[in-house]
């Protein structure tokens, strides 16, 4: 049993740890000429990476704390009036920011949570309980990856008003749910689970419930937070749908109604509000950095 | 697939079944008549229940969740597409109207327009951001401790809001001279360039920030690829002479082919989508010249209200990058091969 536990996460652990080698081998690194080359490649492609990736994100938290004229004037002084933290509580109060972010938790909790109970129900369904019919469900459910959303955009929005959806929150949370990929991770990973734990449980007599409550799902804990950080973060940055789904400004989620800030306040309040709108990914990202990356990087083994 | 419902220990269904009749035939007494097959007016009732004996209603139970939300917001709305592209609809009454809507689509001069604007997008996203994420994935599985935090730092714009980073980026491409850009840009004597307000820049703009957007995704798949590819036969290799530029171009990149082939084909497939970029950056201008074929659905839809005509260019798009699949998967199948 516990050797089951194990197996999957010693694999998983492995993914971006430093393996014994790579292209350049040790031997390269001893000779003086790629020694060279290695080590300033190293510092450019680092520096490199480092300016591109952080450097916009340091500029606007540079930017949300300096004043409108300082960031018009020239957008790389580096506060030579000090820091304003005052664009923040000036923007806060502007725009009613506690709304927005209730909005947004309200949407992105309410997907995640949603998120969670299809895709462990239905993994549980397709990879351990399996009847006739589970295949034809695979099949069709697998069909929905290749079919570009964009064929069913205006009918899936008629199709949220016939239910009397529209404007309510359940609109965006359902359609959020309708990912292929999550029942595919899911479902990949109750398979590995190993069968002889179920049959042996069915043999004491737990039925199809209590085998779900009380083996698979304390069992997949890593995969249901894998599912549920994915389902956060894609439920936080989608902007379409939810601006189709709840017309109405005072009930959209911060990423969608963040557009129309930009011409209502000073350049430098605006940018505090960016800065608050992204500070929420980047913090959940920086601690959960290790299972977000592992996802992203089997997203294309699963995809392929 | 079969593993656990099939082999050698019987389901508890088929033993329950075994006992049941087993039951049923030391209380009748004569083995091997009727007992174990009820009456013909009991048979279709027996088997409802015999079925919910076995789990199938708690089965079904667990499914629900998945049929449900697939059936009412996945495979309907799919379906409903191909006769909502020949109905003209308002939320009121509903017409029958055959290939209008089709027509009415390919007769708008702002057509043409949006498919090269789309296409002109797909060709520089394609040009800027394949190459790139490759040639890191490969730079970044080579450091040692700086992988992890150079992994974090690619997929970090990945992470952002795209409505967020596409403000931000708009700031950034201020026209005047005190822009980020052009200031960046006046240090090496360029510019001052005029970026979204031109309309030769604008596309290449935005393409610009969709691809930092999203180069650290497929970064990422290649350098988890990278991680898993078998390292004997860098070794070997190396062992018959091959040097570092050897090794990439005939063990690595080779190792690659498959997640090169997946990814190149789901980037064709999402920018041809491309929505919130142009939508939020530009609105389609200047005069139209970063309108694209998302844009015009969205137009069509939820500004004229006229569903149907949308619709028909859903389909006729979803048609457009079905058979784009089709093609690629055959020639790449013929390429892979030979």
């Amino acid at each position: 049993m516990s050797r089951a536990l194990e197996q999957p996460r010693i694999r998983r652990r492995a993914a971006f740890e430093p393996g014994e080698r790579s292209i350049v081998s040790p031997l390269d690194k001893k000779r003086s000429g790629p020694r060279i080359l290695i080590w300033v490649g190293t510092i450019l492609l680092l520096v490199v990476v480092t300016l591109v990736c952080v450097g916009p994100l340091a500029w606007l938290f540079k930017a949300s704390t300096s004043t409108s004229n300082e960031i018009l004037a020239n957008p790389f002084s580096l506060w030579p009036t000090g820091l304003h933290w005052e664009n923040f509580t000036q923007a806060w109060a502007k725009v009613n920011f506690g709304r927005y972010f209730l909005n947004t938790l309200w949407t992105v909790g309410g997907s995640t949570i949603l998120a969670l109970i299809v895709a462990t129900t239905g993994g549980y369904g397709l990879a351990v309980l399996k009847p006739k019919y589970a295949k034809a469900v695979f099949v069709a459910v697998l069909a929905t990856l290749f079919i570009p959303g964009v064929i069913s955009l205006v009918s899936l929005y008629l199709t949220v008003n016939d239910l009397g959806l529209l404007g309510t929150y359940p609109a965006v949370w359902f359609p959020a749910e309708t990912s292929a990929f999550n029942i595919l991770l899911v479902q990949r990973f109750f398979a590995s689970l190993p069968a002889e734990i179920f049959e042996a449980a069915r043999i004491d007599g737990a039925g199809p419930f209590r085998i779900f409550f009380s083996l698979v799902l304390p069992l997949s804990r890593p995969v249901i937070g894998v599912v549920a950080l994915l389902s956060a973060i894609g439920s936080y940055k989608d902007f379409l749908w939810p601006l189709l789904a709840l017309p109405d400004p005072a009930a959209q989620p911060i990423s969608v109604v963040l557009p129309s800030f930009s011409h209502s306040m000073p350049l430098a309040q605006f940018m505090a509000v960016l800065f608050v709108s992204v500070l929420v990914p980047v913090a959940l990202f920086m601690v959960f950095q290790r299972d977000i990356l592992r996802a992203a990087g089997n997203s294309g083994a699963v995809k392929g | 697939m079969t593993r656990i419902t099939s082999p050698a220990p019987p389901p508890r269904a088929v033993r329950r079944q075994a006992a049941d009749a087993a039951a049923r035939r030391t209380t009748i007494g004569s083995p091997g008549t009727s007992g174990a097959h009820p009456g013909a007016g009991r048979r279709a009732g027996g088997k409802v229940r015999r079925w919910v004996r076995a789990g199938g209603l708690s089965t079904l139970v667990f499914f629900l969740p998945t049929l449900v939300v697939f059936a009412l917001f996945s495979w309907w709305p799919i379906l409903r597409s191909l006769p909502l592209s020949m109905e003209q609809t308002n939320f009121i009454s509903t017409q029958w109207v055959w290939f209008d809507n089709f027509t009415k689509v390919l007769s708008d001069p702002l057509l043409p327009t949006a498919v090269l604007n789309t296409t002109w997008f797909t060709v520089l996203a394609l040009v800027i951001g394949f190459p790139v994420p490759l040639i890191l994935g490969i730079a970044i599985g080579e450091l040692r401790r700086s992988r992890q935090i150079a992994a974090v730092f690619v997929y970090l714009p990945v992470i952002l809001p795209p409505v967020a980073a596409v403000l931000l980026w708009q700031t950034f491409y201020d026209p005047s001279s005190h822009g980020v850009f052009n200031t960046l840009l006046g240090w090496l004597g360029i510019g001052p360039l005029p970026w979204l307000n031109s309309a030769g820049l604008a596309m290449p703009s935005i393409v610009l920030q969709a691809t930092w957007a999203s180069f650290g995704t497929a970064t990422i798949v290649y350098l988890a690829t990278i991680m898993s590819v078998q390292t004997e036969l860098y070794d070997a290799a190396e062992v018959d002479g091959s040097g570092i530029w050897n090794r990439i171009w005939h063990i690595t990149l080779p190792q690659l082919r498959g997640v090169i082939l997946v990814l190149l084909l789901l980037q064709l497939i999402g920018t041809f989508q491309i929505f919130t970029e142009p939508y939020v950056m530009t609105g389609g201008g200047p005069e139209n010249h970063t309108l694209t074929i998302l844009m015009l659905i969205f137009r069509y839809a939820f500004v004229s209200g006229n569903y149907g005509t949308a619709t028909a260019l859903s389909v006729l798009l979803a048609i457009g990058l079905g058979i784009l699949s089709f093609v690629y998967l055959r020639v790449t199948r013929r390429w892979s091969n030979s």
